[in-house]
């Protein structure tokens, strides 16, 4: 009894100590510290947990935390920086899988014996992590390009996704009342495995930034769904946070894109484009420079806004793009980037790129710091961004990307595209920022195209 | 009728969620991925509930579900932290 009482003392310091890691991250110069604290946290929450007095083997614990330590370690240490959506998405999938699978023990050993009320949570439970589990791999498969990032539509498909989960819901309610009814539980979890897959079918790679913050979210329900199960109050207040932290996220990303959740979720974005009446765009002339010309410009400039897009991290282009920078800065230009909250596979993801390039952070800013500084901006350098700095989501009602926040880089005095063609970005629809009278079209590789200012910089 | 201790879960879940999005609306939009990263990593706290199961022998099919959920967490809490201190390692102040 005193044991149980300490080990839930052990969760509270376990709870406080989280809460105060997360709050580290409110700034780059306290967040490391932040996760250490978290991480004595975790300890605390798991040595405690060692002393359970159900515990009596200790074969299959360690054998879980050697081969789990095998498996995440170098998950984490090695892969590419371009590769973490993928891996935040395999992550959500994995503690999904834990919660659900522990659900079904619980329902396996006693599932008969117990009230409605436990029951049901435990269908809940077992329904989200399955659901999340499946759903997670499925958006980890499309990120890493195993799964078509096409977003897969059929006739019919939110109707039936809605019956299915009425199914589940259903089922759920039937076991309240026939909790020995264990054909009714696995029905319920191959419903969930299923409904996981069916429910990330129609989301198309540009909108995986919502689509990861989503799973994030369930995720921390599923744990704090645990925690309801097995009536521990660490797993309810970290899948609370967690939980909480990825819808704030999902919203922050839907208020990007100018969509809502339902919208993501149902409206197969990417796929309904067809390419919309802009043809007297397109007949507009355009005005190329060469390097040599916009090396000059960018010499003389006072101030310089770097505007990338994730075109720039698929050619690697960032370090590049940095040596341009430092180039720039040895002549005493000022340099800044500004970073669209879209830009990137998932919430933040631009600012870890650049800062993997070692670009400062306190040259990052954000769509809302850096909108009205480019009024005052000599030059900005748009680099592998397209969408996302398209002056038609503002003033053409028309547009598929109306009314989406961009950055409004064509306020600056001189705008320098480098780009590959004239072919339109994700969304498919054609930027009106290219016909501009102060934009300048600067064709080519972006890595080669950088690489080739820098030289002509210094010369 | 329903279980005390359920309402009691439910209020620390409810209040949880308030002072999370408190906490989570003050994270610097620099760092939403290693804040994603880091919430994976405490997400692994199913480890403590995965444990138990893994180690109490209720029958054989419980200690394998067990042993593979730890396995998870592990990978969660371990890969977790791990990839957050190295992306925040990254973030330096211009000299």
């Amino acid at each position: 009894m005193q044991q149980r009482t300490l080990l839930q003392l052990f969760y509270l310091l376990s709870a406080i100590l989280f809460v105060l890691g997360l709050r580290g991250l409110s700034h780059p110069r306290t967040a490391r510290r932040g996760m250490f604290l978290a991480e004595l946290g975790m300890l605390l929450a798991i040595v405690g947990t060692l002393f359970h007095h159900e515990i009596l083997s200790y074969r299959w614990i360690v054998g879980g935390l050697v081969l789990g330590t095998v498996i995440g370690a170098p998950l984490a240490l090695w892969i590419p920086m371009t590769a973490v959506p993928q891996r935040t998405a395999l992550s959500h999938s994995f503690g999904a899988l834990a919660a659900a699978l522990v659900g079904i023990s619980e329902y396996s050993r006693h599932g008969a014996q117990l009230g409605a009320g436990r029951v049901a949570v435990i269908g809940i439970e077992v329904m989200l992590g399955t659901l999340t589990f499946t759903g997670s791999l499925m958006a980890a498969g499309k990120l890493q390009g195993l799964i078509r990032g096409y977003p897969i539509t059929y006739r019919g498909q939110n109707f039936s996704n809605l019956a299915l989960l009425a199914g589940m819901v259903g089922l759920i309610v039937a076991l309240a009342f026939m909790p020995a009814a264990g054909n009714l539980f696995y029905l319920m979890v191959a419903l969930a495995l299923v409904f996981g897959v069916l429910l990330i079918l129609p989301i198309g790679a540009a909108d995986m930034p919502v689509v990861i913050a989503l799973l994030n979210s369930y995720a921390g329900l599923t744990d704090a769904a645990m925690g309801f199960m097995l009536d521990n109050k660490i797993q309810i207040i970290t899948g609370s946070l967690d939980g909480s932290s990825g819808f704030i996220l999902s919203i922050l990303m839907c208020r990007a894109m100018n969509r809502s959740i339902t919208n993501v979720l149902f409206g197969a974005f990417g796929k309904v484009q067809e390419l919309p009446a802009g043809g007297e765009e397109a007949k507009k002339p355009i005005r190329q420079t060469t390097v040599d010309e916009a090396a000059e410009i960018l010499g003389t400039a006072r101030s310089v806004v770097f505007v990338p897009g994730y075109g720039m991290a698929v050619s690697q282009a960032q370090h590049r793009v940095r040596e341009l920078a430092d180039a720039l800065k040895k002549k005493g230009v000022a340099v800044r980037y500004g970073i669209h909250p879209v830009a990137g596979r998932m919430p933040g993801h631009m600012n870890v790129l650049l800062a993997e390039a070692n670009v400062p952070y306190d040259e990052l800013y954000d769509m809302d710091q850096i909108n009205p500084q480019f009024a005052e901006t000599d030059v900005v350098v748009v680099v592998g961004a397209n969408d996302v700095v398209n002056p038609a989501a503002k003033r053409e009602p028309g547009s598929p990307i109306y009314g989406m926040p961009i950055l409004e880089v064509e306020k600056a005095r001189v705008v320098i595209v480098s780009k590959r063609s004239l072919a339109p970005g994700f969304a498919g629809i054609d930027n009106a920022l290219y016909y501009n009278e102060n934009t300048l079209m600067l064709f080519g590789d972006a890595k080669d195209t950088m690489v080739k200012l820098t030289t002509a910089l210094k010369e | 009728m329903i279980d005390p201790g359920l309402i009691a879960d439910l209020y620390v879940f409810v209040l949880a969620g308030f002072l999370g999005y408190q906490v989570i609306s003050r994270v610097s939009p620099l760092l939403h991925t290693p804040l994603m990263s880091a919430t994976n990593a405490i997400s692994g706290i199913s480890l403590v509930g995965s444990l138990v199961v893994a180690g109490a022998g209720y029958n054989p099919l419980s200690t394998a579900l067990g042993f593979i959920a730890v396995t998870a967490s592990t990978i969660n809490v371990v890969g977790g932290f791990l990839i957050t201190d190295r992306i925040l390692k990254m973030f330096k102040a211009s000299r």
